[in-house]
């Protein structure tokens, strides 16, 4: 079996084991934990198209947006009549949740073909304010949607994540971003960051790979929406606002660029450090901005990034 | 009729205050290559410095909102260049992206310790200038209206005298054409950038100011949308360049205006900038008068 497999099924194993003790923990830990989780799922598939593949987005909480709605729809409108009349509602309500997160996420990926299209074509900052605003409709068209709450967004949503599910998401996030990315195939991921008109020289159809990360990117970013919706209960548009998909790209600039170890821990250090920082909460936000800018005075390349400096583009 | 005229006017005096904001950003980006996103919070800043200025003025006279409007100007030109001296200058042979993440680090910390500062609840902010409203052919004019497109034009020309008749205007282009031919023919580029933050942040307090009498409540995250739109405006108009800046500007607040006085697409008034922006970048991705340039090997 070959070795990413191997950890996947591994991960997936604990994930169940884990979850099955999950009542021995302090809730609060495993409130942080599936913070942890989510912020992971976001971080590593913004790493694909932001990192592997160069192409600078800020539209991530939008994606994770469409996620978060739809798959919260679909378990408060359609849950009440599938769940009825089943005895146990262990398993039809571990499936209906299974469906809602797919259909997210695959509307999510929808929408970052829609996006991606024609944004595709541009490059650098021109593409970072498209997909930013991009983002900022996608919010806007949710506040102007009244069955979906408007401004006010969805209360009430059934709590169906748990620690199983964020953690093996999370795993299969991992899998599948390192799986694309170290094939054959990923290879034209690699190319398209590096030198694009070298890459189109050598005959690989660059647009084609952007789009491919741009899309799969947004459908995990869906997934991390409904396991969002499901884990807080309440949505609203102004919680995947501009600052949302800033806190992400943060995630995946301080790991390094392109480098997963360092973008899963940047993700966990991040989700942590506004816990660690609690006690002096009023502060909080002023030492988050004030590290942020000292770490990219001090360590350009990323805070776990050990391999080599970037060179001016 | 009167209406359109109405809506026309209250557009243009939006679209001033975005064409001051837009002014700034294009400028930085003419001499970096880069989005300067602290620029909203200078904005800001700009409008915190005329409230509490407001104290010291009499209220109601030309010359004392004036006079508040030039100490809010000096203000942020002064944090204008300790941010690129702290923040920008180490990273200049940095990729742009940690430039970009840096201004992003910069934005949130000015938005952060606003909120500190200067409480997160929003704040009237005085009347510093005397306000009377005209009525010229059953269409409002707000004094401060008046105010707002005076004060621009005013700007506008000033910037334009110093961009093409002075000689650190001229060193500011050369910089912009080409900062490594600029630095052989002798041109101090530290010294013109930090110029260049300097104009562009006193634009900025000042439509910060002009923002914050036409919409009278400040908080410390007024910066974020009004910067965003006016970002929207400099590429609207065609990065870099300076008058496109100032048409971007202009046409955005008329067409948002427009919005949102129509009927059914009100709500939408936040969202018409950035699907602007994203037709324009399809179709003529240069801005309206910028010039295209095709990326060479």
């Amino acid at each position: 079996m070959p070795r990413p497999l191997l950890t996947l099924l591994i991960a997936l194993a604990a994930a169940a084991a884990l979850s099955a003790y999950s009542d021995h923990f302090d809730a609060y830990y495993l409130d942080v934990a599936m913070g942890i989780g989510i912020n992971l799922i976001l971080a590593v598939s913004l790493n694909l198209v932001n990192g592997h593949t160069g192409q600078f987005s800020l539209g991530h909480a939008g994606f994770m947006s469409v996620g978060a709605y739809l798959s919260a729809a679909l378990t408060m409108w359609l849950g009440p009549t599938l769940l009825q009349g089943s005895d146990s509602a262990f398993w039809p309500q571990h499936y209906l949740f299974f469906a809602a997160l797919l259909t997210g996420g695959l509307s999510a990926a929808l929408a970052g073909l829609l996006v991606g299209l024609p944004s595709l074509r541009l490059k650098g900052d021109y593409l970072a304010i498209v997909t930013l605003g991009f983002g900022e409709i996608i919010r806007v068209i949710f506040q102007n949607c009244e069955p979906l709450g408007g401004a006010l967004g969805l209360n009430g949503i059934p709590a169906y994540t748990s620690v199983f599910w964020v953690l093996s998401f999370g795993a299969l996030t991992i899998f599948t971003v390192h799986c694309l990315v170290h094939s054959t195939y990923g290879l034209g991921f690699i190319a398209t960051k590096d030198d694009e008109i070298a890459a189109e020289a050598i005959g690989l159809n660059v647009t084609r790979y952007k789009i491919t990360a741009f899309v799969v990117g947004a459908f995990f970013a869906g997934i991390a929406g409904g396991l969002y919706a499901h884990f807080k209960q309440t949505i609203s548009p102004g919680g995947f606002d501009f600052n949302r998909s800033i806190e992400i790209v943060v995630m995946v600039i301080l790991g390094g660029m392109g480098n997963t170890v360092g973008v899963i821990l940047a993700a966990i250090l991040l989700t942590l450090l506004p816990e660690v920082l609690r006690p002096v909460a009023e502060f909080r936000m002023i030492i988050y901005s004030f590290l942020l800018i000292v770490l990219m005075l001090v360590r350009p390349q990323g805070l776990f990034n050990f391999s080599r400096l970037p060179s001016k583009s | 009729m009167i209406e359109f005229f109405q809506q026309l006017l209250n557009g243009l005096s939006l679209g001033a205050i975005f064409a001051l904001i837009a002014l700034g950003y294009t400028m930085v980006y003419g001499v970096l290559r880069f989005i300067n996103f602290a620029h909203s919070d200078v904005f800001m800043v700009g409008a915190y410095a005329g409230y509490y200025l407001g104290r010291f003025i009499p209220e109601h006279t030309i010359w004392g909102g004036l006079a508040a409007l030039a100490v809010a100007m000096t203000v942020c030109a002064i944090l204008g260049v300790i941010i690129e001296r702290l923040a920008y200058r180490p990273l200049r042979s940095a990729p742009t992206l940690n430039v970009l993440i840096t201004a992003i680090g910069v934005s949130l910390l000015l938005q952060n310790l606003g909120q500190f500062l200067f409480g997160a609840t929003p704040r009237p902010f005085p009347e510093l200038f005397p306000v009377t409203l005209f009525i010229f052919h059953g269409i409002y004019i707000s004094s401060n209206q008046l105010v707002v497109i005076g004060v621009t034009l005013a700007l506008l020309f000033a910037l334009r005298f110093i961009v093409l008749r002075t000689k650190i205007g001229t060193a500011m282009r050369a910089v912009s054409q080409n900062p490594k031919a600029a630095s052989l023919v002798g041109i101090n580029n530290d010294l013109v950038i930090s110029f260049t933050f300097a104009l562009g942040s006193a634009l900025a307090a000042a439509g910060g100011m002009l923002y914050a009498l036409n919409y009278p409540s400040i908080d410390p995250l007024m910066g974020v949308l009004p910067g965003l739109k006016a970002f929207v405006a400099a590429v609207l108009g065609g990065i870099g360049n300076i008058p496109g800046a100032a048409l971007g500007g202009l046409l955005l607040g008329v067409v948002e205006t427009f919005v949102n006085g129509s009927k059914n697409w009100s709500t939408y008034k936040d969202a018409i900038a950035f699907a602007l922006l994203i037709l324009m970048l399809l179709f003529r991705p240069a801005g309206l008068l910028g010039s295209f340039t095709k990326e060479k090997v």
